[in-house]
Protein backbone atom coordinates (compact mmCIF):
# COMPACT_ATOMS: atom_id res chain seq x y z
CA UNK A 1 0.00 0.00 0.00
CA UNK A 2 2.77 2.40 0.97
CA UNK A 3 4.54 1.46 -2.26
CA UNK A 4 1.50 2.40 -4.30
CA UNK A 5 1.21 5.69 -2.43
CA UNK A 6 4.88 6.50 -3.02
CA UNK A 7 4.54 5.54 -6.67
CA UNK A 8 1.45 7.70 -7.26
CA UNK A 9 2.88 10.65 -5.36
CA UNK A 10 6.07 10.74 -7.36
CA UNK A 11 4.19 10.01 -10.56
CA UNK A 12 2.32 13.30 -10.02
CA UNK A 13 5.58 15.09 -9.26
CA UNK A 14 7.07 13.76 -12.51
CA UNK A 15 3.96 14.54 -14.51
CA UNK A 16 3.35 18.12 -13.40
CA UNK A 17 6.81 19.60 -12.99
CA UNK A 18 7.36 21.70 -16.10
CA UNK A 19 10.51 23.70 -16.66
CA UNK A 20 13.11 21.58 -14.92
CA UNK A 21 15.34 22.37 -11.97
CA UNK A 22 13.37 23.95 -9.18
CA UNK A 23 10.01 23.40 -10.85
CA UNK A 24 9.63 20.08 -9.06
CA UNK A 25 10.27 21.63 -5.66
CA UNK A 26 6.77 23.03 -4.92
CA UNK A 27 5.19 19.75 -6.07
CA UNK A 28 7.49 17.69 -3.86
CA UNK A 29 6.71 19.94 -0.92
CA UNK A 30 2.98 19.58 -1.58
CA UNK A 31 3.05 15.78 -1.74
CA UNK A 32 5.77 14.90 0.72
CA UNK A 33 5.33 17.55 3.44
CA UNK A 34 1.78 18.87 3.18
CA UNK A 35 -0.21 15.86 2.02
CA UNK A 36 1.49 12.81 3.52
CA UNK A 37 3.82 14.27 6.15
CA UNK A 38 6.62 11.93 5.07
CA UNK A 39 9.11 14.68 5.83
CA UNK A 40 8.95 17.70 8.14
CA UNK A 41 9.55 21.12 6.59
CA UNK A 42 13.05 21.15 8.16
CA UNK A 43 13.86 17.74 6.66
CA UNK A 44 12.52 18.89 3.30
CA UNK A 45 14.76 21.95 3.45
CA UNK A 46 17.74 19.68 4.26
CA UNK A 47 16.77 17.52 1.31
CA UNK A 48 16.79 20.51 -1.05
CA UNK A 49 20.16 21.54 0.39
CA UNK A 50 21.56 18.03 -0.12
CA UNK A 51 20.15 17.99 -3.67
CA UNK A 52 22.01 21.19 -4.39
CA UNK A 53 25.27 19.74 -3.20
CA UNK A 54 25.04 16.44 -5.06
CA UNK A 55 24.61 15.67 -8.75
CA UNK A 56 21.22 14.61 -10.05
CA UNK A 57 17.80 16.23 -10.46
CA UNK A 58 15.90 17.34 -7.33
CA UNK A 59 12.97 15.06 -8.19
CA UNK A 60 15.11 11.93 -8.50
CA UNK A 61 17.08 12.80 -5.36
CA UNK A 62 13.85 13.35 -3.42
CA UNK A 63 12.31 10.14 -4.69
CA UNK A 64 15.34 8.20 -3.50
CA UNK A 65 15.55 10.01 -0.16
CA UNK A 66 11.86 9.87 0.71
CA UNK A 67 11.47 6.31 -0.64
CA UNK A 68 14.29 4.99 1.52
CA UNK A 69 13.09 6.73 4.67
CA UNK A 70 9.52 5.51 4.24
CA UNK A 71 9.99 2.03 2.82
CA UNK A 72 13.68 1.22 2.36
CA UNK A 73 15.41 0.52 -0.93
CA UNK A 74 12.27 -0.98 -2.58
CA UNK A 75 10.45 2.24 -1.66
CA UNK A 76 13.24 4.29 -3.25
CA UNK A 77 13.05 2.22 -6.42
CA UNK A 78 9.26 2.52 -6.66
CA UNK A 79 9.32 6.29 -6.03
CA UNK A 80 12.12 6.87 -8.54
CA UNK A 81 10.33 4.77 -11.13
CA UNK A 82 7.14 6.77 -10.54
CA UNK A 83 8.93 10.05 -10.98
CA UNK A 84 10.60 9.15 -14.29
CA UNK A 85 7.72 7.20 -15.85
CA UNK A 86 5.79 10.24 -17.18
CA UNK A 87 9.02 11.58 -18.72
CA UNK A 88 9.74 8.23 -20.37
CA UNK A 89 6.33 8.07 -22.01
CA UNK A 90 5.81 11.74 -22.89
CA UNK A 91 9.32 12.59 -24.01
CA UNK A 92 9.57 9.47 -26.18
CA UNK A 93 6.19 10.25 -27.73
CA UNK A 94 7.13 13.88 -28.40
CA UNK A 95 10.56 12.90 -29.76
CA UNK A 96 8.87 10.40 -32.06
CA UNK A 97 6.43 13.04 -33.34
CA UNK A 98 9.23 15.52 -33.73
CA UNK A 99 11.48 13.17 -35.69
CA UNK A 100 8.49 12.63 -37.97
CA UNK A 101 7.04 16.13 -38.38
CA UNK A 102 9.75 18.48 -37.03
CA UNK A 103 7.32 21.04 -35.71
CA UNK A 104 6.75 21.88 -32.11
CA UNK A 105 5.50 25.47 -31.98
CA UNK A 106 2.34 24.59 -30.02
CA UNK A 107 4.33 22.92 -27.28
CA UNK A 108 6.64 25.92 -27.01
CA UNK A 109 3.67 28.28 -26.96
CA UNK A 110 2.12 26.41 -24.07
CA UNK A 111 5.42 26.41 -22.25
CA UNK A 112 5.57 30.19 -22.60
CA UNK A 113 2.50 30.51 -20.38
CA UNK A 114 3.58 27.80 -17.96
CA UNK A 115 6.88 29.49 -17.17
CA UNK A 116 5.51 32.49 -15.22
CA UNK A 117 3.29 30.20 -13.15
CA UNK A 118 6.24 27.93 -12.45
CA UNK A 119 8.34 30.90 -11.30
CA UNK A 120 5.53 31.91 -8.94
CA UNK A 121 5.29 28.37 -7.52
CA UNK A 122 9.05 28.22 -6.97
CA UNK A 123 8.85 31.57 -5.19
CA UNK A 124 6.12 30.24 -2.97
CA UNK A 125 8.12 27.12 -2.05
CA UNK A 126 11.14 29.36 -1.45
CA UNK A 127 9.11 31.35 1.07
CA UNK A 128 8.31 28.19 3.04
CA UNK A 129 12.00 27.36 3.10
CA UNK A 130 12.90 30.84 4.31
CA UNK A 131 10.24 30.57 7.02
CA UNK A 132 11.93 27.39 8.22
CA UNK A 133 15.30 29.09 8.07
CA UNK A 134 14.28 32.32 9.83
CA UNK A 135 11.90 30.94 12.45
CA UNK A 136 13.13 27.36 12.78
CA UNK A 137 9.64 25.98 12.27
CA UNK A 138 8.19 28.02 15.15
CA UNK A 139 5.35 30.53 14.77
CA UNK A 140 6.10 33.53 12.56
CA UNK A 141 6.44 36.47 14.97
CA UNK A 142 8.58 39.56 14.90
CA UNK A 143 10.43 38.70 18.11
CA UNK A 144 10.96 35.05 17.14
CA UNK A 145 12.94 35.79 14.02
CA UNK A 146 16.60 34.73 13.89
CA UNK A 147 18.41 37.87 12.71
CA UNK A 148 21.60 35.89 12.21
CA UNK A 149 19.84 33.75 9.58
CA UNK A 150 18.35 36.85 7.94
CA UNK A 151 21.82 38.37 7.72
CA UNK A 152 23.22 35.13 6.26
CA UNK A 153 20.42 35.09 3.70
CA UNK A 154 21.02 38.70 2.63
CA UNK A 155 24.79 38.25 2.33
CA UNK A 156 24.35 34.95 0.43
CA UNK A 157 21.83 36.56 -1.95
CA UNK A 158 24.15 39.50 -2.66
CA UNK A 159 27.11 37.17 -3.20
CA UNK A 160 25.07 35.16 -5.72
CA UNK A 161 24.15 38.33 -7.60
CA UNK A 162 27.83 39.04 -8.26
CA UNK A 163 27.98 35.77 -10.24
CA UNK A 164 31.57 35.37 -9.14
CA UNK A 165 30.77 32.54 -6.76
CA UNK A 166 28.70 29.42 -7.36
CA UNK A 167 25.63 28.29 -5.37
CA UNK A 168 27.42 25.35 -3.75
CA UNK A 169 30.18 27.58 -2.42
CA UNK A 170 27.65 30.15 -1.18
CA UNK A 171 25.72 27.47 0.71
CA UNK A 172 28.90 26.06 2.25
CA UNK A 173 29.94 29.56 3.33
CA UNK A 174 26.53 30.14 4.93
CA UNK A 175 26.87 26.82 6.77
CA UNK A 176 30.38 27.63 7.96
CA UNK A 177 29.30 31.14 9.04
CA UNK A 178 26.46 29.67 11.12
CA UNK A 179 28.88 27.21 12.71
CA UNK A 180 31.43 29.95 13.36
CA UNK A 181 28.81 32.21 14.95
CA UNK A 182 27.89 29.45 17.36
CA UNK A 183 31.42 28.39 18.24
CA UNK A 184 32.93 31.87 18.48
CA UNK A 185 30.04 34.08 19.59
CA UNK A 186 27.80 31.51 21.19
CA UNK A 187 24.64 32.32 19.21
CA UNK B 1 15.83 10.88 -42.44
CA UNK B 2 16.68 7.40 -43.65
CA UNK B 3 17.42 5.11 -40.80
CA UNK B 4 20.72 3.48 -41.61
CA UNK B 5 20.99 -0.26 -41.28
CA UNK B 6 23.55 -0.99 -38.65
CA UNK B 7 25.04 -4.24 -37.49
CA UNK B 8 24.42 -5.71 -34.07
CA UNK B 9 28.02 -5.05 -33.03
CA UNK B 10 27.74 -1.37 -33.98
CA UNK B 11 24.52 -1.06 -32.06
CA UNK B 12 26.12 -2.63 -29.02
CA UNK B 13 29.00 -0.18 -29.34
CA UNK B 14 26.61 2.78 -29.47
CA UNK B 15 24.69 1.53 -26.44
CA UNK B 16 27.88 0.99 -24.43
CA UNK B 17 29.18 4.45 -25.25
CA UNK B 18 25.76 5.96 -24.57
CA UNK B 19 25.62 4.22 -21.19
CA UNK B 20 29.04 5.31 -20.00
CA UNK B 21 28.86 8.86 -21.28
CA UNK B 22 25.46 9.52 -19.68
CA UNK B 23 26.60 7.79 -16.47
CA UNK B 24 29.67 10.00 -16.35
CA UNK B 25 27.76 13.19 -17.07
CA UNK B 26 25.12 12.38 -14.48
CA UNK B 27 27.70 11.61 -11.80
CA UNK B 28 29.77 14.74 -12.25
CA UNK B 29 27.32 17.43 -13.29
CA UNK B 30 26.43 19.84 -10.54
CA UNK B 31 24.12 22.74 -11.16
CA UNK B 32 21.04 21.14 -12.62
CA UNK B 33 19.49 20.18 -15.90
CA UNK B 34 20.49 23.18 -17.98
CA UNK B 35 24.14 22.37 -17.41
CA UNK B 36 23.71 18.71 -18.26
CA UNK B 37 22.02 19.34 -21.64
CA UNK B 38 24.92 21.58 -22.63
CA UNK B 39 27.31 18.77 -21.78
CA UNK B 40 25.15 16.22 -23.63
CA UNK B 41 25.39 18.44 -26.69
CA UNK B 42 29.14 18.75 -26.37
CA UNK B 43 29.51 15.00 -26.07
CA UNK B 44 27.13 13.75 -28.76
CA UNK B 45 27.31 16.62 -31.27
CA UNK B 46 30.84 18.01 -30.99
CA UNK B 47 32.74 14.93 -29.88
CA UNK B 48 30.99 11.87 -31.33
CA UNK B 49 29.19 13.62 -34.23
CA UNK B 50 26.22 11.31 -33.74
CA UNK B 51 23.62 14.10 -33.79
CA UNK B 52 23.41 17.23 -35.98
CA UNK B 53 23.65 20.56 -34.19
CA UNK B 54 20.20 21.82 -35.32
CA UNK B 55 18.53 18.58 -34.43
CA UNK B 56 20.16 18.65 -31.00
CA UNK B 57 18.75 22.12 -30.36
CA UNK B 58 15.25 20.81 -31.02
CA UNK B 59 15.85 17.71 -28.92
CA UNK B 60 16.95 19.96 -26.06
CA UNK B 61 13.81 22.03 -26.54
CA UNK B 62 11.75 18.84 -26.24
CA UNK B 63 13.62 17.89 -23.06
CA UNK B 64 12.89 21.32 -21.61
CA UNK B 65 9.25 21.56 -22.57
CA UNK B 66 8.11 18.11 -21.46
CA UNK B 67 7.37 17.62 -17.77
CA UNK B 68 10.01 16.06 -15.53
CA UNK B 69 13.66 16.61 -14.76
CA UNK B 70 15.60 18.08 -17.68
CA UNK B 71 18.60 15.78 -17.13
CA UNK B 72 16.32 12.73 -17.36
CA UNK B 73 14.45 14.10 -20.37
CA UNK B 74 17.73 15.00 -22.08
CA UNK B 75 18.97 11.44 -21.63
CA UNK B 76 15.67 10.12 -23.06
CA UNK B 77 15.76 12.23 -26.24
CA UNK B 78 19.40 11.46 -26.92
CA UNK B 79 18.89 7.75 -26.19
CA UNK B 80 15.80 7.59 -28.39
CA UNK B 81 17.49 9.42 -31.25
CA UNK B 82 20.53 7.15 -31.15
CA UNK B 83 19.09 3.73 -30.47
CA UNK B 84 15.30 3.83 -30.13
CA UNK B 85 13.57 2.44 -27.05
CA UNK B 86 16.59 0.39 -26.03
CA UNK B 87 18.57 3.63 -26.11
CA UNK B 88 16.00 5.27 -23.83
CA UNK B 89 16.28 2.48 -21.28
CA UNK B 90 20.09 2.56 -21.45
CA UNK B 91 20.41 6.33 -21.12
CA UNK B 92 17.85 6.63 -18.36
CA UNK B 93 19.38 3.82 -16.29
CA UNK B 94 22.79 5.44 -16.56
CA UNK B 95 21.36 8.83 -15.57
CA UNK B 96 19.51 7.49 -12.53
CA UNK B 97 22.28 5.32 -11.04
CA UNK B 98 24.60 8.09 -9.72
CA UNK B 99 22.01 10.17 -7.83
CA UNK B 100 20.30 7.01 -6.59
CA UNK B 101 23.50 5.61 -5.11
CA UNK B 102 24.69 8.93 -3.67
CA UNK B 103 21.37 9.80 -2.03
CA UNK B 104 20.98 6.26 -0.67
CA UNK B 105 24.34 6.58 1.06
CA UNK B 106 23.52 10.05 2.38
CA UNK B 107 20.13 9.05 3.70
CA UNK B 108 21.74 6.13 5.54
CA UNK B 109 23.93 8.65 7.40
CA UNK B 110 21.34 11.44 7.61
CA UNK B 111 19.99 10.62 11.09
CA UNK B 112 23.50 10.46 12.53
CA UNK B 113 24.41 13.66 10.68
CA UNK B 114 21.42 15.52 12.05
CA UNK B 115 22.26 14.59 15.65
CA UNK B 116 25.79 15.88 15.30
CA UNK B 117 25.85 19.43 16.71
CA UNK B 118 28.45 20.76 14.26
CA UNK B 119 26.73 19.30 11.21
CA UNK B 120 23.29 20.39 12.30
CA UNK B 121 24.59 23.95 12.76
CA UNK B 122 26.15 23.71 9.31
CA UNK B 123 22.85 22.48 7.82
CA UNK B 124 20.98 25.26 9.62
CA UNK B 125 23.24 27.90 8.07
CA UNK B 126 22.91 26.23 4.70
CA UNK B 127 19.12 26.66 4.94
CA UNK B 128 19.69 30.41 4.66
CA UNK B 129 22.07 29.69 1.78
CA UNK B 130 19.62 27.50 -0.13
CA UNK B 131 16.90 30.11 0.48
CA UNK B 132 19.21 32.67 -1.12
CA UNK B 133 19.91 30.38 -4.08
CA UNK B 134 16.16 29.95 -4.69
CA UNK B 135 15.51 33.67 -4.22
CA UNK B 136 18.17 34.51 -6.77
CA UNK B 137 16.82 31.94 -9.27
CA UNK B 138 13.33 33.43 -8.89
CA UNK B 139 14.70 36.95 -9.18
CA UNK B 140 16.56 36.15 -12.38
CA UNK B 141 13.63 34.27 -13.95
CA UNK B 142 11.17 37.02 -13.05
CA UNK B 143 13.55 39.73 -14.23
CA UNK B 144 13.40 38.28 -17.77
CA UNK B 145 9.65 39.04 -17.89
CA UNK B 146 10.14 42.50 -16.40
CA UNK B 147 13.03 43.36 -18.70
CA UNK B 148 11.15 42.13 -21.79
CA UNK B 149 8.08 44.20 -20.74
CA UNK B 150 6.13 40.97 -20.91
CA UNK B 151 3.02 42.24 -19.12
CA UNK B 152 0.95 39.10 -19.75
CA UNK B 153 3.60 36.92 -18.14
CA UNK B 154 3.94 39.26 -15.17
CA UNK B 155 0.18 39.21 -14.58
CA UNK B 156 0.14 35.43 -14.88
CA UNK B 157 3.03 35.19 -12.43
CA UNK B 158 1.35 37.49 -9.91
CA UNK B 159 -1.95 35.61 -10.24
CA UNK B 160 -0.27 32.24 -9.80
CA UNK B 161 1.59 33.51 -6.75
CA UNK B 162 -1.55 34.85 -5.10
CA UNK B 163 -3.42 31.63 -5.91
CA UNK B 164 -0.69 29.36 -4.55
CA UNK B 165 0.70 31.34 -1.66
CA UNK B 166 -2.29 33.33 -0.37
CA UNK B 167 -5.24 31.08 -1.23
CA UNK B 168 -3.37 27.80 -0.99
CA UNK B 169 -4.52 26.53 -4.37
CA UNK B 170 -2.88 23.19 -5.19
CA UNK B 171 0.25 23.38 -7.36
CA UNK B 172 -1.14 20.91 -9.89
CA UNK B 173 -4.22 23.08 -10.42
CA UNK B 174 -2.09 26.18 -10.94
CA UNK B 175 0.09 24.33 -13.48
CA UNK B 176 -2.95 22.95 -15.33
CA UNK B 177 -4.64 26.37 -15.40
CA UNK B 178 -1.50 28.06 -16.74
CA UNK B 179 -1.17 25.31 -19.35
CA UNK B 180 -4.77 25.83 -20.45
CA UNK B 181 -4.15 29.57 -20.75
CA UNK B 182 -1.10 28.74 -22.83
CA UNK B 183 -3.12 26.56 -25.22
CA UNK B 184 -5.72 29.32 -25.68
CA UNK B 185 -3.05 31.96 -26.24
CA UNK B 186 -1.18 29.83 -28.77
CA UNK B 187 -4.35 29.01 -30.71
CA UNK B 188 -5.43 32.67 -30.66
CA UNK B 189 -2.02 33.77 -31.93
CA UNK B 190 -2.22 31.21 -34.73
CA UNK B 191 -5.64 32.38 -35.80
CA UNK B 192 -4.40 35.96 -35.85
CA UNK B 193 -1.52 34.90 -38.05
CA UNK B 194 -3.84 32.97 -40.36
CA UNK B 195 -6.08 36.05 -40.79
CA UNK B 196 -3.08 38.14 -41.77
Amino acid sequence: MIYLQLFLSFLQIGLFSFGGGYAAMPLIQDQVVTRYGWLSMAEFTDLITISQMTPGPIAVNSATFVGIRIAGIPGALVATFGCILPSCILVTAIARLYLKYRNMSVLQGVLGSLRPAVVAMIASAGISILQTAFWGGAAVTFSGISWLMVALFVVAFLLLQTHRIGPIQVMLLAGLARMGASLLLGI
Amino acid sequence: MERKRITLAERKGVLTKLFFSTLYLSAFTFGGGYVIVTLLKRKFVDEYHWIEEDEMLDLVAIAQSAPGAIAVNGAIVVGYKLAGLLGVVTAITATIIPPFVIISLISACYAAFRDNLIISLMLEGMQAGVGAVIASVVYEMAYVFYHGRDTASMILMAAAFVAGCVFGVNVVIVVLAAGAIGVVRTLAARRKEAVK
